[in-house]
């Protein structure tokens, strides 16, 4: 993987190839382990249930991690994600089946940057989509 | 102040002074291949992570010249000393008092520099501004926090602006 795509190659509409995970303290833990995020939030049902979360839950970061990954991914280690802009409205509830989302929405050369905008977020299993925002990633040009 | 005034607001006078402030630096070890590896596999498992996370002769041969970590990789894990932090949520055993419920409300970055190993990463950061609303879990704040990081040649690497939810 350098280069995966060109900026003349990419149009309006085009959606980028998922990232799909079926999260648990597995992933979480791993996560927790290199972030240092050890949080009751995420470790504890009875700590989640009290703060009115029900159970212990995902990190929001993971989630940001898996959209990188799938921009990443899609355009190669040699182009560059130079924005990325999420919220995270709704939890990562254990055993969900999460798939990353991201669709171009505009493509134009910016500050003499070849820039691909995109809408992304993070879906689970039962369509309910968590965590809205939006990318910039950075293309070469053929020409 | 009664405590029927104190619970109409979360906006506390730590706050109100902190506000534009940019806080002392923090500056990172330096960030080993091994660092960057680790976070690789963590945010790519169960699959395998690119080549460009931990292969030095393939990544060699790529316009980085080296390792570079995901740009969503955090250098600032582990430190020996431990600074005082924020309280990072509720504690098994006890009924959080309303303010104590924080959650990461998400966060806008813009990534610049890519971090290699060997790099130390300096952060500041400072509390831009919030909003207060009724939300699901009653009165509900929402903190904005701006964040600079720059590596050892005064490069920026990364701008973001951190959302923190606190009900």
């Amino acid at each position: 993987m350098a280069y995966n795509l060109y900026f003349e190659d990419v149009e309006v509409g085009q959606e980028v190839p998922p990232v799909v995970r079926e999260t648990d303290f597995m992933n979480w833990n791993r996560y927790a382990a290199v972030n240092e995020e050890f949080v009751y939030l995420h470790m504890d049902d009875a700590v989640a249930k009290a703060a009115g979360q029900g159970e212990a839950f995902g990190m929001g970061n993971l989630r940001w991690a898996y959209v990188m990954n799938s921009l990443q991914d899609w355009i190669g280690d040699e182009a560059e994600v130079r924005d990325l802009s999420m919220q995270f409205r709704a939890i990562n509830k254990k055993h969900e089946t999460l798939t990353t989302q991201a669709t171009v929405t505009e493509k134009k050369v910016e500050e003499g940057e070849n820039r691909v905008y995109l809408d992304v977020n993070v879906v689970n299993q039962e369509g309910v989509q968590g965590a809205p925002g939006k990318a910039i990633v950075v293309l070469p040009s053929k020409g | 102040m009664t405590t029927t005034e104190q619970s109409e607001t979360l906006v506390t006078q730590d706050m109100i002074d902190a506000k534009g402030v940019w806080g002392a630096e923090t500056i990172s070890y330096p960030v080993g291949a091994s660092d960057i590896r680790k976070w690789a596999i963590a945010t790519y498992w169960p699959e395998k992570p690119p080549q460009i996370f931990w292969d030095e002769e393939h990544s060699q041969a790529t316009r980085w010249g080296s390792i570079i970590a995901p740009r969503d990789f955090n250098p600032f894990t582990w430190p020996v000393d431990r600074p005082k932090r924020a309280s990072a949520g509720p504690v098994p055993g006890q009924t959080p008092k309303k303010g104590e419920n924080i959650l990461n409300g998400g966060q806008q970055d813009s990534f610049f520099a890519p971090i290699r190993p060997g790099d130390v990463v300096t952060s500041k950061t400072r509390l831009s501004h919030w909003n207060e609303r009724e939300g699901r879990h009653g009165l509900t704040i929402f903190t904005f926090t701006e964040t600079e990081w720059h590596n050892q040649d005064g490069e920026l690497v990364k701008r973001r602006i951190s959302t923190g939810v606190r009900y």
